[in-house]
């Protein structure tokens, strides 16, 4: 007997990219916002449903239109991506909260209805390539994904038409990126006959040592290198964060580069196998001089940005280079670190993006020279963002902190120089995270308002989701149950192998 | 005792929250508002010393506040040296608002409201750290300590304030970020937990050489300890308000900070272990250095309170000195030095503050004759100081003699040395203030000559203009507290002795 509850995997899916075309021909200024908000939530809601039931009956697999994999599209959900799922739907349906009194304000009123019709087929995007178990398919969700999201930030070329040049300048990169993916997973296909990524998997062993496979690993992991804004290949990144809308850059904050993270996890552990990715053709050499270099790099390039969007832009970056360490370090509490600060940095990062969201509703600004006394002005907001800053520099309490502790845990475990030698990078970038974020909270507070400036605070409908990511983000520090608990499942899940 | 002993002292934390909480909405009517903090410092006092017959009966009430990570808690656990700090801490409290009250009203500070929901959270911190169970708790409240002074010392807001703050948090965060947490993550990776236990939990765990790095990150990771060369921050914390350096920067940042020094020391490292791995030695000389090199600047400040900070800078490497002996009467001596040290330092402070507040008077060579103007200030300052320099009958005689005992004990004759010589230069850098306070005459002023076999007083009931009401009456009650503790060490030493003695 089919009940609801068993067509879940599909319908976390299904049920946006449908909503989509009916989205775009929504007419006025609320249908199209509520439809998105009622269908995200919807998602979230199956979401954690899947995330219990993988909780407590272990990974399922889900067949496409009944067709049994390899031939047809298989649905898995194991620890991670119902964690994954969760953290996508979650974190786009509190910024949904968020966008009506937003969104209205920087994008023209005929165009709302596309404009969510988009937002709905990205998170369609995000949500099917951490569900799907079909190496192509991810391929197709990626281009979705993508597709949309070129669309999303262009779209901020109403407040500010460098989001035009901003969203090319990602369709050129990002096309470069998924292309990489593509050939490498044609390699694989040639190799193994199969998409099917536990297929591919459970062959990887035998013919791990051939030219094409490795090539193959080359493409895969410079292609999402590129759709991680991994350093060097992040430029697209702060550019793309910028300009686009405040409900758009937070959101992909949150989420558009962490998938690529969830891909690169998947492909390193699951596919590739821990043991080849380390062992044999010695990822972690690769990865981690770049992941060092741009933490460092990124974090010092965030403390001279006047524009606020893009400091934060640029901290995004050094903190995926955190998580790329993570996963470079090749151990479970490493994994456990990289998946857990995936969930912390998303909570940390839209806060803070909504909380600059609210001061370019009220100011019309992201800059720092016309956000001076923004502390006075108002105190709401600005008192927001410095608790959100206090996330980033890992201070207890925060979720920050949380990540820090096990990377940094992660680091000393090695028992190696090397090791040291990281703990001592790890903490002076987020040292550095003190200065950038400082340097926001000195401007706030220590200069004066500009003359004629009265205390205006954003309107309810804006505070009250950018404090519910506030007050998350500080659960999220002090009981640590879900986002620890679920990170360390999935992480066992991954390294432990099953 | 209302409660069990369990919720007393998750009480100790949560009266001053709520009290902020109280503070922040009555931010309207000012009478209310600071009627809130006095309430909140009475009622937190009183629940702290309910618990004091339990700690004496020699248990150790625990309770887990929250599961913070799968494997570590934040946990409170009182023990007698948390109890002794704790308890400092909130008395002093009730003190220091009173005085904040003549202060802020005196001068007509801004932004009050702030100031007091600071204050009361940072009390909070304080309680917490008193009564950490492990080092994770130790090391949350440690941070939301520094961040909740933050706003305090740059209470002014001006360029100022904004280069104080800078360093403050620079080197506060810098230090516990950088140093500190690494050296609780590797106890951790370690032994396996960051519990605080008697004997220490890194014996068997950790090298000679490992110890010895570990020591290095936790003395320079605990910045508030203000060991040489990471002092800097106390000095610049002096741009505060007064009651802020008399309370925070006297008493609950700094004691905070060597009252890290000395758990860590007891607990993580273990006095015995510590003692046989020899890795503490060169924190005896570091200690030795910082204690009398911070007095000789001292001597140089004739900025009051910059004086007053590097004095404290000063007596708190006294502590550290006790903990790096580790010797059991040294680590007493340290942990009374605590008490001590709380009650004069925070003495000193409110005179320099009632000063201010009477005369607008900061530099030391402007306050020649003001003793005739102000005798109550200048003459609780005078107790005050010869409590920091140690003689009798006064408190902080006795934890120099007992750390003199500890130097005995491990027969570093040369740290005895340092110890005299250091209470030289106490004499040296107090005392003058209040000679010129009583026998020169007033600025601008010289005195008539007075024919052989004659006297005349230069005392006068008309000459006395003191600083108001609520900013005179909290040095006089502390300077009496110097005298009584005197008499009332011996309780506390048998508080303490349990905890270093195997």
């Amino acid at each position: 007997m089919l009940s609801l509850s068993s067509q879940y995997p599909v319908l976390v899916i299904i049920v946006s990219l449908m909503s989509a075309p009916v989205c775009a021909l929504l007419k006025g200024t609320r249908l199209p916002w509520a439809l998105t908000l009622i269908v995200s939530a919807l998602t979230f809601y199956m979401s954690i449903q899947l995330l219990i039931n993988v909780t407590a009956d272990g990974p399922t697999s889900y067949a496409l239109g009944g067709w049994a994999p390899p031939w047809g599209i298989e649905l898995v959900v194991d620890p991670l991506s119902a964690f994954m799922l969760v953290i996508i739907s979650g974190l786009s349906t509190g910024v949904l909260l968020y966008a009506r009194a937003s969104i209205a304000r920087e994008v023209l009123d005929h165009q709302l209805g596309l404009f969510f019709a988009a937002y709905l087929l990205a998170l369609t995007g995000m949500m099917g390539i951490c569900i799907t178990g079909d190496a192509f398919n991810v391929f197709v969700f990626l281009e979705i994904m993508s597709l949309s999201s070129y669309v999303l930030i262009a779209m901020g070329a109403r407040s500010d038409r460098r989001a035009l040049t901003a969203a090319f300048q990602y369709l050129i990169i990002g096309t470069v990126g998924a292309t990489f993916y593509l050939i490498g997973v044609g390699l694989l296909y040639m190799m193994t006959g199969t998409l099917n990524i536990a297929d591919i998997a459970s062959r990887f062993a035998e013919i791990g040592d051939t030219r094409p496979i490795q090539a193959a690993v080359a493409f895969i992991v410079i292609g999402l290198g590129i759709k991680l804004a991994l350093f060097p290949l992040h430029f697209w990144l702060p550019n793309a964060y910028s300009y686009a809308p405040s409900i758009v850059t937070a959101f992909f904050a949150g989420t558009a580069t962490k998938v690529g993270v969830y891909l690169l996890i998947r492909f390193i552990f699951t596919v590739f196998g821990a043991d080849y990715s380390f062992g044999t053709v010695g990822l972690a050499d690769i990865l981690m001089p770049f992941a060092v270099l741009g933490f460092l790099s990124m974090s010092v390039v965030a403390i001279y940005q006047d524009n606020l969007k893009r400091l934060l832009a640029y901290s995004s970056v050094a903190q995926l280079g955190y998580i790329v360490l993570c996963i470079a370090l090749a151990s479970e509490t490493g994994t456990t670190a990289a998946i857990v600060t995936i969930f912390n940095h998303a909570i940390v990062k839209t806060g803070l993006f909504l909380s600059v969201g609210c001061m370019f509703f009220v100011t019309g600004s992201v800059y720092l020279k016309d956000l001076n006394g923004i502390g006075k002005r108002m105190p709401i907001t600005m008192f927001g963002f410095v608790l959100g800053g206090l996330g980033l520099i890992g201070v207890p309490l925060t979720p920050g902190f949380i990540s820090k502790w096990y990377l940094v845990q992660a680091a000393l475990e090695k028992e190696t120089y090397l090791g040291y030698g990281l703990v001592t990078v790890i903490l002076i970038s987020s040292l550095l995270a003190v200065l950038y974020i400082w340097k926001v909270v000195e401007v706030a507070y220590f200069r004066d308002p500009p003359p004629g400036s009265v205390t205006k605070e954003a309107p309810l409908s804006l505070l009250v989701p950018t404090w519910i990511f506030i007050f998350g983000s500080f659960y999220f520090g002090i009981d640590t149950t879900i986002n620890v608990g679920f990170a360390k499942a999935a992480a066992a899940f991954l390294v432990g192998g099953s | 005792m209302i409660f069990s002993a369990e919720t007393h002292v998750v009480l100790a934390i949560i009266i001053p929250v709520l009290g902020a909480l109280g503070i922040a909405l009555a931010f309207a009517v000012p009478n209310i508002r600071e009627g809130i903090t006095l309430i909140t410092s009475v009622l937190l006092c009183l629940n702290v010393f309910s618990l004091l017959p339990v700690i004496m009966a020699g248990t150790e009430p625990t309770i887990l506040l929250v599961q913070m990570l799968p494997e570590v808690g934040l946990v409170l656990k009182v023990e007698p040296l948390g109890m002794v700090f704790a308890a400092v801490a909130s008395s002093l409290w009730i003190v220091n608002s009173i005085y904040s009250i003549g202060y802020m009203r005196g001068n007509n500070e801004s932004r009050q409201t702030r100031f007091y929901v600071c204050f009361a959270i940072a009390i909070a911190a304080t309680m917490g750290i008193a009564f950490s169970g492990n080092l994770l708790t130790l090391f949350v409240f440690y941070e939301v300590l520094t961040l909740s002074t933050y706003p305090l010392v740059t209470h002014s807001q001006n360029a100022a304030a904004l280069k104080g703050g800078r360093i403050y948090l620079g080197i506060l965060i810098g230090t516990s970020i950088g140093l500190f947490l690494p050296a609780i993550i590797w106890v951790w990776t370690l032994t396996g937990t960051v519990d605080f236990v008697k004997g220490g939990i890194l014996s068997g765990h950790a090298s000679a050489g490992v110890t010895g790095v570990l020591l290095f990150l936790f003395m320079y990771g605990i910045g508030k300890a203000a060991l040489m060369p990471i002092h800097r921050w106390l000095p610049a914390a002096m741009v505060a308000p007064t009651p802020v350096s008399a309370l925070l920067h006297a008493v609950a940042v700094v004691k905070a900070g060597v009252f890290t020094v000395l758990k860590v020391v007891i607990y993580i490292f273990g006095i015995d272990f510590l003692a046989t791995t020899g890795a503490a030695e060169w924190l005896t000389w570091v200690a030795a250095y910082t204690l009398l090199a911070a007095s000789v600047v001292a001597l140089t400040k004739d900025n009051l309170k910059a004086r007053l900070a590097y004095s404290t800078i000063s007596q708190l490497a006294y502590i550290v000195l006790g903990a790096s002996m580790a010797s059991s009467m040294a680590v007493a001596g340290g942990a009374l030095q605590i008490v001590m040290h709380a009650f004069g330092k925070i003495t000193l402070f409110f005179c320099a503050g009632a000063i201010y507040t009477a005369v607008h008077k900061t530099e030391i060579s402007d306050m020649r004759g003001l003793g005739r103007q102000m005798p109550v200030t200048f003459l609780a300052f005078l107790i005050a100081s010869l409590s920091i320099i140690g003689l009798p009958p006064l408190g902080g005689s006795w934890s120099k003699f007992y750390l003199m005992m500890g130097a005995a004990q491990s027969e570093d004759l040369w740290i005895m040395a340092v110890l005299l010589i250091s209470s030289l230069l106490n004499i040296a850098y107090l005392l003058p203030i209040v000679a010129r306070g009583f026998f020169y005459p007033p600025l601008g002023q010289t005195a008539a000559p007075v024919a052989v076999g004659y006297e005349k007083s230069d005392f006068s009931w008309a000459n006395i203009k003191e600083a108001p009401f609520f900013c005179v009456l909290p040095p006089a009650l502390t300077a009496g507290a110097c005298i009584a503790l005197f008499f009332l060490a011996d309780p506390i030493m048998k508080l303490i002795i349990p905890i270093v003695t195997p």
